[in-house]
């Protein structure tokens, strides 16, 4: 039974960051959400969990949330599991959404199956795509129009999947940070609040799980907003040669990335890491040095807008996908690179 | 003190080497051409079971997984780096299961393990990469959750302490017992092979093995020595048929294609000094750099 106030709204629940502030990735998924409840002529909402969220309002604005529901504890901040899942459980209950999306981080990844599993609704983990279509049920003779097209690497990164949740509500996903676009609204309205009361969506047992330490390292690498990425792969050879990298990306103003193979031959740290396991970027220019391009690699990197790709093997996949496939050696090319970026740039 | 530990564990097609051949013409997964392995993270949930075994002997390490038959592969594989016993659950009827029906057909075997104080599984399998299944599980036994567990700090009679490993960061967290940890990579690596357990588990068979097997008299001289994984179907199990399977899975799967990217006609280089100057040249030019 459908409940007649509610409305079938989009839901972002949006993440608090360790500096206190909305993460990006939630920003993103409301920007994602904004353009779902556009085309569904629905409204965008959103639920923000914290100990301080005084500034919250300021910071979903300009990304076109419709509501806004905040619940606001000293003990809601950091995370843990339960209480968050409670009120959002409690929540979604009450609103019934069409559509609940999550940042597929640490807390978005141990909340999310949770909630669904809770609500006995279906989810779809680290969506790289999300689309409005149709179904025909053909067994049961049931049409579905505007389903969620939760779209999804399976299988290692070597397949796509296209995934469905026809008869359970919300259709939950959640999307890693750097997939969806940012995007501010042209003229954002302020959204409707509601504090809710924390006492009455929280169970008793939910604070069981006890905070006895935190070590949280200042965010050292982030090469997800970089304009320029020069990546390495296990074609590199070593940790010497990868240097190289980081002399040309000094040159140009860029950022190191890397693939998983050479971040497992020890080349570089895992925080440069693109690909299904590592980042997703979309840069202006990707330079691929030494990269092979497994699946799993172009899915991270796929949508840079030119791709220069250095290898000594000519039919390396990634040329396939190249703007500019150099067949060389990545010592032989990096150094000239720089010699003439430095002739020619001003 | 000893302690009941309940190590969750799955047998998946090797992902991470996927050759030419895994994939048939239509786009489907040539299963047959990938080997089954021990998903990786549910070894670090092992060793992490086996390690408070190392310091509380009498501790009862107890592995259950989900499969057909020949799953019961990594239950002995268990059992000789340690694990004391296992499960298998298999049935027809658990075919198709997305992560809500998968995580309420483990959560009902585990029910029937009650009690226990800890139950671990891997962070996620390497087939899916959902890491649902724990955190479902867990809430479906009504516990609280541990995910990305690291290392076991400290374990007493009635609570544990678990560091976690986070994105930029470890968390210690404390909680009392039963809990459901999921176990990160950066967990400990499980310990290899124990000669005297591979010599006692080797004839472990379930039941469906046994039967598999009849034909193979030379099994059948060991049949008294055989140590017996239990091996339980839906009849087992305090299940509603209804939420199992395909049925019991609100996900379906609309389409599956391979992964196309968009050719380019890219333009070829050499290393040739040339080839470069004109290169840099252009991307100067056209503001692409610079």
């Amino acid at each position: 039974m459908k409940n007649p106030l509610t409305v079938n709204n989009i839901f972002v629940y949006c993440e608090i960051s360790e500096e206190g502030k909305v993460a990006d990735v939630s920003l993103q998924l409301l920007t994602k959400g904004r353009q779902l409840a556009g085309e569904l002529g629905v409204k965008l909402e959103a639920v923000v969990i914290g100990s301080d969220l005084g500034d919250t309002v300021k910071e979903v604005k300009p990304y076109g949330v419709d509501i806004l529901h905040l619940a606001e504890d000293k003990r809601l901040f950091p995370y843990t599991t339960l209480p968050h899942a409670s009120i959002v459980s409690k929540l979604f209950k009450e609103r019934e959404p069409e559509i609940a999306l999550l940042g597929a981080t640490p807390t978005g990844r141990d909340l999310a199956p949770r909630v669904a599993s809770t609500l006995k609704c279906g989810l779809t983990a680290d969506c790289t795509s999300l689309v409005f279509g149709d179904h025909h049920d053909k067994k049961r003779d049931v049409k579905y129009e505007n389903l969620l097209y939760q779209i999804r690497p399976a299988f290692g990164g070597n397949i796509i999947a296209t995934i469905i949740n026809p008869d359970t509500r919300p259709q939950m996903a959640t999307v890693r940070e750097g997939v969806m676009k940012l995007e501010k609204v042209s003229a954002p309205k302020d959204p409707e609040v509601y504090n809710l009361n924390v006492e009455e969506y929280v169970n008793k047992g939910d604070f069981v799980i006890d905070i006895v330490e935190r070590h949280i390292e200042e965010k050292k690498v982030n090469i997800t907003g970089s304009q320029i990425i020069v990546s390495g792969g296990y074609g590199v050879g070593s940790a010497a040669n990868f240097k190289l990298l980081y002399e040309l990306a000094d040159v140009l103003g860029a950022d190191v990335g890397a693939s998983r193979a050479a971040v497992d031959a020890g080349f570089t740290e895992h925080e440069r890491q693109v690909g299904q396991t590592g980042v997703t970027v979309r840069p202006k220019l990707y330079i691929a040095c030494g990269i092979s391009g497994a699946v799993q690699h172009r899915a991270g990197m796929e949508h840079s807008a030119k791709i220069i790709s250095i290898n000594p093997d000519a039919e390396a996949p990634i040329n396939q996908i190249a703007d500019y496939a150099i067949n060389g050696k990545v010592e032989e090319v990096l150094p000239k690179m720089i010699k003439y970026y430095r002739k020619y740039a001003k | 003190m000893s302690f009941r530990i309940l190590v969750l564990v799955k047998q998946v097609p090797d992902t991470r080497n996927v050759g030419e051949d895994a994939m048939k013409a239509d786009g489907t997964v040539n299963r047959g051409a990938l080997p089954a392995i021990f998903n990786p993270e549910d070894m670090n949930a092992l060793e992490m079971a086996l390690k408070v075994k190392d310091y509380h002997p009498d501790t009862e390490v107890i592995v259950m997984t989900m499969g057909p038959t020949r799953a019961a592969d990594i239950i002995r594989e268990s059992m000789y780096r340690g694990a004391d016993d296992g499960y298998l659950l298999t049935d027809r009827k658990f075919a198709g299961s997305d992560t809500l029906a998968t995580s309420y057909t483990l959560a009902a075997g585990a029910r029937k393990l009650q009690p226990f104080d800890v139950l671990i599984a891997g962070r996620q399998a390497i087939d899916g990469d959902t890491a649902q299944v724990g955190p479902q599980v867990a809430e479906k036994l009504k516990l609280p959750q541990i995910t990305y567990a690291e290392n076991i700090e400290k374990i007493s009679k009635t609570k544990i302490t678990v560091k976690r490993r986070l994105d930029r960061g470890v968390e210690e967290v404390a909680v009392k017992m039963p809990v459901v940890l999921t176990a990160h990579s950066s967990a400990d690596p499980c310990r290899p092979r124990n000669a005297k357990r591979l010599l006692k588990f080797k004839n472990a068979r379930t039941i469906g093995e046994l039967q598999n097997e009849t034909e193979d008299y030379t099994n059948m001289g060991n049949a008294k020595s055989v140590h017996k994984i239990s091996e339980w179907t839906v009849d087992d199990l305090d299940i509603n048929p209804e939420n199992l399977g395909l049925q019991g899975s609100p996900t379906k799967v609309k389409k599956i294609e391979n992964v196309v990217f968009k050719q380019k006609d890219s333009v070829k280089l050499s290393e040739s000094d040339e080839d470069i100057e004109k290169l840099m040249k252009d991307l100067i030019t056209s503001h692409v750099i610079g």
